[in-house]
């Protein structure tokens, strides 16, 4: 307070601007945002940490007894107090499978979605900022890929992949492809978003300020117009999470995506159909329930951002 | 009695924030066959007034007090059913843009034969050949052909000739145009605002035009209405309304006519803006940008002054009165 | 309409068109048709010479012809498991996958509309915002655990309906097995076609409402209230039609999304579909099969699609079905 002058003529810092944001100020009042943002936050650090705190090693097959199988969670009559939430098939202990199961899932939505948005932002970019030719064939591939249903295409992929190279190569590589295959079939959502809000943006007199300064076609792409883009990119990053989440526990649950020896949660949920209806519903419930919060979750923020960023997404 | 009675009505839009006031305070009267001008900028209230009036305000927007009386009947506190059976066949609408204004997927014998369905109890076939009465009416061309044509098969000129032949369909008392020809083409706007003033006439029509052209409004209606921040701020008969303007705002509005400003000269402009309907100041809504701004402008409201057979609100010109009375005392 | 036909045709001739080419490269690709056909006890020439007769070393595009020119026959290819037909085999399953989407279709429609316009007119009314709220629930449960639930539920808990299978099915016309003729065949369609309509039953319940919401502060509809016309006509005849029509668009899409979907559902149900035999085939590798599903697969989109461009143009007044706008 000794210099307040001082502080007067000093740009806000991020921080102070972030507070002072629509952003944070609807968040603050938005009770299920805030509950949604919390559970996420508690998924990803039990899911970064899931080595640590796991009780077992679910990968490690020298800490599974077959014996121990499908015991119930612990407050059953029947359960044990060292496992948790039961066993599953194998005598895994459900919790530790369900914390790297997570970790799994998390880790392949966001690095499809994570792919899709590069793939969408250079192709949007490239299409919006040039125009003419390039820009309406790209979005005609576009408009193609978008046609055929995503969940299809990695179908298909997926089970010409692993006829052709036999399960067991296909097992080592199901990470990869599954990030591969949702990451490239759903590019499409983010280029459109991303080449509306360029042409937008690209009427408007900095971009043209920038260019009478000299600045390159890439730097005015990268630099001024891409920021400009950010909440959409942020809206739809959030929904898509959530939908390579669930597309990827589609493509387990059908046995074309991880393998039962390194699970996510889609395959821990389809290992535990053939015994659901035995009676040790807990090896599919229990997953099943983390999967559907986790996903409810994202799509909650998703919707939360939606109405308050309030972008022009592109109506498909 | 006058035909519609329109007294102290306020309007809200109930936002999150708060309400927020469009319409504050707004009285007048309408003759039947009477021809009334309502000018200000866009967002004035122009509008909102014009939908208030068949009580027809999107939500949020509601009337929070006041009364329309419409022949002996309150609109403000009608039921729904029955004002239904006064819009459209005693009041009619006429809306600014004719692009928008039809159903695009339905023709246009459907949306004019609806309409005279809904309030006589007539047949279709009748209701078809009144239809095309109108139609010959508003000089459409080949008006047999139109009535099954949708509404993107017709020019923005015909479309616009259609909406003031439903307007005039079940010879209502009242027509409400809200810019009628703002949208239009130069050159057919005249052709289109004759059309619609000769067509009330000869009904004995009461108008209500809502528009920000003071020429049109000095050229054809015989009453007008001057509003500002959701206020009236001057009304009376046009001629002295635009011959003698007292408020400061219908001053600056008059001086910034092309046809008004002297030629090699620069167009008088109101300096700033209109304030948004959230942030309106204290007092006289115009204080900020009046020229002639006193202290009491910013401290309270101004109240009606009779100025020949105008009313204005403005604090100077009740000063100005104020001090003739003591000099013709003295 | 002859140059809608003639447009229309020639996309779905392009589209049958990489479809094909991307089969067949699977086919080329995929397996041994060579070892399917004689086993592993074959000297390396007579090998050789078998490929020869078979036209194997000819070059790609050879090849491709007299696969196409096959093709557009209905000649697939036997399949490697059931020794028939490829094609034979899948027209077979394509009534089971068929009435199971047409189940969901009806749900959909018989659903959505009626919710998602009556949430657009009381958007603030309690049951709005229910619907709002469990719709996106809805939208979050992957489609085989409502399948799970439903089967919890009312096949075992409530042993209402069956659970896996389709029930007794009667032959119409010689060539379809039809499950709709009967009680039992209806009662098996029931949860399989609810757990297929509940992916795209929250997203239409949406979609409606959205579009409803903004037809309703448009101009048109302001001037048919200020034209003293009925709630109700407004609602229907004026707010609706305008509704459907980007709604049919979607819809279209959606449509060739839910096959997709069929195969996890009717793996979850063993229903004898198109989507479980396709399943079987790929951990077969029955490769003529699969490339028989694709091809399948394919036409179903371009018809669809199809029949939704005609029945937007028959609604919309404003297209043209010759093209031009």
């Amino acid at each position: 307070m000794s210099e307040p002058t001082l502080n007067m003529e000093q740009p806000p810092t991020a921080l102070q601007r972030f507070k002072a944001s629509h952003f944070w100020h609807s968040f603050k009042i938005d009770r299920v945002a805030q509950l949604s943002f919390l559970i996420f936050l508690t998924y990803a650090v039990l899911a970064i940490s899931a080595s640590f705190i796991a009780p077992f090693d679910p990968y490690d097959a020298s800490q599974i007894d077959i014996m121990n199988s499908e015991i119930p969670p612990s407050w059953q009559e029947e359960g044990e107090e060292g496992f948790l939430l039961g066993t599953d098939a194998q005598g895994r202990d459900m919790l530790s499978t369900i914390l790297y199961g997570t970790r799994v899932s998390l880790m392949i939505g966001l690095c499809a979605v994570a792919l899709q948005a590069l793939l969408g932002i250079v192709i949007g970019l490239t299409a919006g900022y040039i125009g003419g030719r390039v820009d309406s064939f790209l979005m005609r591939i576009a408009d193609i890929q978008l046609s055929f249903s995503t969940l299809m295409v990695a179908i298909i992929v997926l089970a010409v992949f692993q006829a052709t190279f036999g399960t067991e190569l296909y097992q080592q590589l199901a990470m990869i492809m599954l990030i591969l295959v949702i990451g490239i079939a759903e590019w499409p959502q983010y280029a459109r978003t991303i080449r509306a809000s360029v042409l937008a943006e690209k009427k408007k007199e900095y971009v043209d300020a920038a260019r009478v300064m000299g600045f390159g076609r890439l730097r005015i792409m990268f630099r001024h117009i891409l920021p400009n883009t950010l909440s959409p990119i942020l809206v739809i990053s959030t929904v898509q999470i959530a939908n390579a989440i669930i597309s990827e526990a589609s493509l387990s649950f059908l046995g074309l995506g991880m393998p039962v020896s390194q699970p996510s949660l889609g395959s821990l949920i389809s290992s535990g159909f053939e015994y659901i209806f035995s009676g040790a519903w807990w090896i599919t419930v229990i997953p099943g329930v983390v999967l559907i919060v986790l996903v409810l979750v994202m799509n909650l923020l998703g919707d939360w951002m939606r109405d308050v960023l309030n972008p022009k997404l592109y109506k498909g | 009695m006058p035909l519609l009675e329109v007294n102290n009505l306020e309007v809200c839009f109930g936002l999150r924030s708060g309400a927020v006031k469009a319409l504050r305070d707004v009285s007048f009267t309408l003759e039947r066959g009477e021809r009334l001008g309502v000018v200000g900028e866009s967002g004035a209230g122009k509008s909102v007034l014009g939908f208030s009036i068949i009580n027809l305000l999107s939500r949020p927007g509601q009337i929070s007090s006041g009364s329309v009386h419409f022949e002996g009947n309150d609109l403000a506190s009608l039921a729904p059913g029955e004002l239904r059976s006064i819009r459209g066949n005693r009041i009619s609408m006429i809306f600014q843009d004719p692009m928008m204004t039809l159903n695009p997927v339905l023709t246009i014998g459907v949306q004019m034969v609806e309409c005279l369905l809904a309030h006589r109890k007539i047949s279709k076939a009748d209701a078809k050949r009144i239809s095309l009465k109108k139609l010959q009416q508003v000089q459409i061309p080949s008006p047999e052909k139109r009535l099954d044509q949708y509404p993107h098969e017709l020019s923005g000129g015909m479309r616009q000739r259609i909406v003031i032949a439903i307007g005039l369909l079940l010879d209502p008392d009242i027509i409400i145009a809200d810019e009628p020809t703002t949208a239009l083409d130069v050159t057919i706007q005249a052709e289109i605002m004759d059309l619609m003033l000769n067509l009330c006439e000869q009904n004995n029509v009461a108008l209500i035009l809502i528009t920000h052209d003071l020429g049109v409004v000095s050229q054809v209606t015989q009453r007008m209405l001057v509003m500002y921040a959701g206020r009236i701020i001057e009304q009376g008969p046009t001629k002295e309304v635009i011959n003698d303007a007292q408020h400061p705002y219908t001053q600056g509005l008059m001086n910034a006519l092309p046809q008004m400003a002297i030629p090699g000269q620069k167009l008088n402009q109101i300096k700033g803006t209109m304030p948004p309907l959230q942030r309106i100041p204290k007092g006289c809504s115009f204080n900020p940008r009046c020229e002639y701004v006193m202290d009491v402008c910013k401290q309270k409201l101004p109240s009606f002054t009779e100025s020949g057979n105008c009313q204005v609100a403005c604090h100077m010109v009740a000063e100005s009165k104020q001090d003739k009375l003591l000099v013709k005392e003295v | 309409m002859i140059a809608f036909f003639v447009k229309r045709f020639f996309q779905a001739v392009v589209v049958m068109f990489v479809i094909s080419l991307i089969s067949f490269s699977i086919q080329d690709n995929l397996g041994d048709p060579l070892r399917e056909l004689v086993g592993q006890a074959v000297s390396e020439e007579e090998r050789q010479a078998l490929r020869e007769e078979m036209g194997l070393n000819d070059p790609f595009l050879v090849q491709y012809v007299r696969f196409a020119k096959k093709a557009v026959q209905g000649d697939l290819g036997d399949s490697y498991f059931f020794k028939k037909p490829a094609f034979e085999v899948i027209m077979k399953k394509l009534p089971a996958t068929l009435e199971l989407v047409f189940g969901a279709t009806i749900i959909i429609i018989l659903f959505s509309v009626p919710i998602g316009v009556y949430s657009a007119i009381n958007p603030q009314s309690w049951f709005s915002k229910t619907v709002m709220g469990l719709s996106i629930v809805g939208i979050s449960i992957p489609v085989f655990l409502t399948a799970i639930g439903l089967i919890y539920l009312f096949a075992i808990e409530l042993n209402w309906l069956p659970s896996y299978g389709r029930g007794e099915t009667s032959n119409v016309m010689g060539f379809w097995e039809t499950g709709l003729l009967s009680a039992d065949g209806l009662k098996h369609l029931i949860l399989p076609s609810f757990t297929l309509a509940s992916i795209m039953l929250p997203l239409f319940i949406r979609l409606i409402r959205a579009e409803m919401m903004e037809v309703l502060q448009s101009e048109y509809v302001k001037f048919a209230w200020a034209k003293g016309i009925s709630p109700r006509r407004i609602y229907f005849v004026h707010a609706l039609k305008n509704t459907m029509l980007p709604v049919i668009t979607v819809g279209g899409v959606q449509i060739g999304t839910m096959v997709a979907y069929t195969i996890l559902t009717e793996t979850v149900f063993q229903w004898p579909g198109m989507g479980f035999l396709f399943l079987e085939a790929v951990n077969r590798v029955d490769t003529p099969l699969i490339v028989a599903y694709l091809i399948v697969v394919g036409a179903i989109f371009v018809v669809t699609n199809t029949l939704v461009d005609l029945i937007y143009g028959l609604v919309n007044p404003t297209v043209n079905l010759a093209g031009k706008k």
